[in-house]
């Protein structure tokens, strides 16, 4: 068992969502960075999409109350067990009783925990992922929490010793895809996009990045009927700057979606901190 | 029928109309076509979404040809969501529709409904069918909390809240049927193409 000592900014148990339920209006949800939560859990030997830990901005305290193998992935963090430190990337030991304590990360903004046999908390429709927009799942975590820890038996060897990975670049370029609409955009409207550089303004979350930069000039007016919303949906309110959506995105929008990002993007998108600059590349 | 791509990973289809929508809906739940994960009916849409390793091109071209059925499954009873019509915006909607509160309730509870889609919140639909003299423009102000079971209108539309949600629609009623619930399978009493009818309950 986990006990939460201190949640930091903000901590959730995420898994991969709840993926097919969105024609009940339930959203996706799940790790933001689905990569990074992947990774961890092959780190020790866990099934990819078994609950962990989803960090925002580090921070957290947690004593472990079992001798356990843990990973941390995504946003690089200073990480320590009984103040050793311990690496990124990499199967670590926690003994019994003993305090696992993250700092703050050096870039990017989510960082994931895995602990071999998984979080097992409750599942609510299939899933054990906090829903930020709709209320599913288990509340974000506060101190005093008790996180049980799942089966080990049945869990192959821990095979890595490290897995190295591609350090998150200062401004990060979001490969994008026109559409699906596109056509209720100005004929510049794109060139802005992918000529000027935005910034993530502090009010971004797990529903979805929202940028500060030239607004979209639309090509027509009046109002789109709600439709089923992509994540990494570049939704465009009547104020013009566009909000990536993310794992609690809604299921409907109905504001145009002038592009979405490419599926391999939407990581980067993820891990975007307040304040930091992004361009948009077709 | 145009197919629009939406990222790398899904296809919206505009339908020529909702009934159509709803009959893809029906043609892909009742005969999944691998790879497809999620389904997504908006208010003329039809979202596919796939699992990244499906062919996209492939699908595409697929769904125009795709036979739908005669009807979206509508065939069933319709739901009937018993109703106790005193809603904080009764008299409002009264007001601004220059209806009297009796006529108000009559007109809401005698139009048959349809599930147009859901969204908004979790067992969130979107009933079409209102009596046009009913359609009124949400509040000015959302209201920070809306009890569960509110049977409200704004627009055209017609909904009850599944479960406390902020919300800026003109209050009814309320209903003590559950229309949410996750411990339920389905956990929604409503799916797109649902029939709804809303009936007054005692009259005191």
């Amino acid at each position: 068992m986990i006990e939460v000592v201190r949640p930091g900014p903000l901590a959730t148990v995420q898994d991969l969502g709840r993926p097919g339920r969105a024609q009940f209006g339930v959203p996706r949800s799940g790790a933001a960075d689905e990569p990074a939560l992947r990774l961890a859990n092959r780190l020790v030997g866990n099934s990819e999409g078994a609950a962990g830990v989803e960090l925002t901005l580090g921070g957290a305290a947690l004593r472990f109350h079992r001798h356990a193998w843990i990973a941390v992935t995504g946003a690089p963090v200073p990480l320590r067990v009984d103040g050793r430190a311990c690496g990124m990337g990499a199967p670590c030991h926690v003994p019994d009783g003993a305090l696992v304590e993250f700092g703050t990360p050096t870039s990017g903004l989510r960082s994931y925990l895995a602990v071999r046999g998984g979080v097992v908390v409750d599942e609510v429709l299939g899933s054990r992922s906090t829903d930020l927009l709709s209320g599913l799942g288990p509340a974000p975590l506060s101190s005093g929490d008790r996180l049980p820890i799942g089966d080990t038996k049945h869990l192959g060897d821990i095979v890595v010793d490290v897995a190295p990975v591609p350090s998150l670049p200062e401004t990060p370029v979001l490969r994008i895809l026109p559409g699906p609409r596109d056509d209720w955009f100005a004929e510049d409207a794109l060139t802005t996009l992918t000529t000027a550089s935005y910034m993530v303004s502090p009010d971004s979350n797990r529903v979805g990045v929202r940028l500060d930069g030239p607004p979209l000039a639309r090509a027509r007016d009046g109002e789109l009927g709600s439709e089923g919303m992509v994540t990494g949906s570049l939704q465009v309110p009547p104020s013009g700057t566009p909000i990536i959506f993310l794992a609690d995105h809604p299921t409907t929008g109905g504001y145009p979606v002038i592009a979405v990002l490419a599926s391999s993007s939407v990581a980067d998108a993820a891990q975007l901190r307040p304040g930091q600059r992004l361009r948009f590349h077709l | 029928m145009r197919v629009l791509r939406a990222g790398d990973t899904a296809l919206l289809v505009e339908a020529d109309d909702l009934a159509t929508a709803h009959r893809l809906n029906t043609a892909l739940r009742d005969e999944p076509i691998p790879g497809v994960v999620d389904v997504v009916v908006g208010e003329q849409t039809v979202l596919v979404i796939l699992d990244p390793s499906a062919d996209l091109d492939l699908l595409a071209a697929r769904l125009p040809r795709l036979r739908l059925p005669e009807s979206a499954g509508g065939d069933t009873e319709p739901v009937e969501i018993p109703v106790v019509y005193d809603g904080a915006d009764l008299d409002e909607v009264a007001d601004d529709t220059g209806l009297s509160r009796e006529e108000v309730v009559h007109r809401h509870a005698a139009a048959e409904y349809t599930v147009a889609y859901l969204g908004f919140s979790p067992g969130f639909g979107y009933l079409t069918g209102l009596d046009p003299r009913l359609h009124v423009a949400r509040r000015a102000s959302p209201r920070t909390s809306v009890p569960a079971g509110s049977v409200a209108i704004a627009g055209p539309y017609a909904a009850v809240y599944p479960s406390r949600s902020p919300g800026g629609w003109r209050l009814l009623g309320r209903t003590g049927l559950r229309l949410w619930d996750v411990t339920r399978d389905p956990p929604s009493l409503l799916r797109p193409g649902t029939r709804v009818r809303f009936v007054p309950e005692g009259s005191s």
